[in-house]
């Protein structure tokens, strides 16, 4: 599986979408980025007259990355997003800097464990400055429709 | 070890993990983790991956597929014990 097929494989779509390439995949990492848009919907209401990357879509992005572009990875091939489905189970993540728009982050995930579907992972996500913007631990698990 | 030793070491395990405390305080063989106990599936894992460090045993897709219960959990474990 090329790192181009895990992102078309992935179930979400534009606005939604926080992965443009992923630059290094195996078994134990993953290291992606993604550069916000200068007009995403939610820089409109976060904040007024002051648009800054709400930490949930900082959460989201690492979670796309470190865990559906990293568990559609290690699930090998079953995969299918026609029969397959993802949730978010839980994280827990700190906030070190603002990410504004236009800003690429790149986003780096280590597996703790893989077992039965369910993936945790340790995420650290860097501006381009390779600053620490946001660290924690997310995990998810991937099941049948 | 004995049938209340092992259950004792599960219940220790599960407690973290489960939202319905009732459910707990009236633990017994047929309490369902996910009915009685209102753990989450992704929860489950964890409680297989804890039985499994606790025991030094390793539980297959097969065997955790049965585990959804305090009986079948114990059954499993024993299983596992004796052919180590």
């Amino acid at each position: 599986m090329t790192k181009e097929d895990i992102i078309q494989k992935l179930p979400y779509t534009k606005p939604f979408l926080f992965v443009d390439e992923i630059m290094e995949i195996d078994d134990d990492h993953i290291k992606g980025a993604y550069t916000f848009l200068q007009d995403e919907y939610f820089y409109e209401g976060h904040f007024k007259n002051n648009p800054v990357t709400p930490g949930v879509i900082l959460t989201e992005c690492m979670a796309q990355i470190g865990l559906a572009c990293f568990g559609i990875y290690l699930l090998k091939g079953a995969w299918d997003q026609g029969d397959w489905s993802v949730a978010m189970t839980s994280n827990e993540v700190n906030f070190y800097k603002p990410v504004f728009p236009g800003e690429k982050v790149t986003v780096i995930g280590e597996k703790v464990y893989f077992r039965f579907n369910k993936l945790k992972c340790n995420v650290a996500m860097y501006n381009s400055e390779e600053v620490l913007v946001a660290k924690g631990v997310v995990a998810g698990i991937a099941f049948k429709k | 070890m004995t049938n209340k030793e092992l259950l004792s070491k599960l219940k220790t395990i599960i407690t973290p993990y489960v939202q319905n405390q009732v459910g707990l305080e009236n633990l017994t063989e047929d309490t369902d983790f996910i009915k009685d106990l209102e753990i989450n599936s992704a929860n489950l894992v964890d409680v297989i991956l804890d039985v499994e460090d606790e025991f030094d045993i390793e539980i297959d897709n097969e065997a955790m597929e049965k585990m959804l219960t305090v009986k079948a959990s114990i059954e499993v474990i024993e299983d596992k014990l004796a052919k180590k």
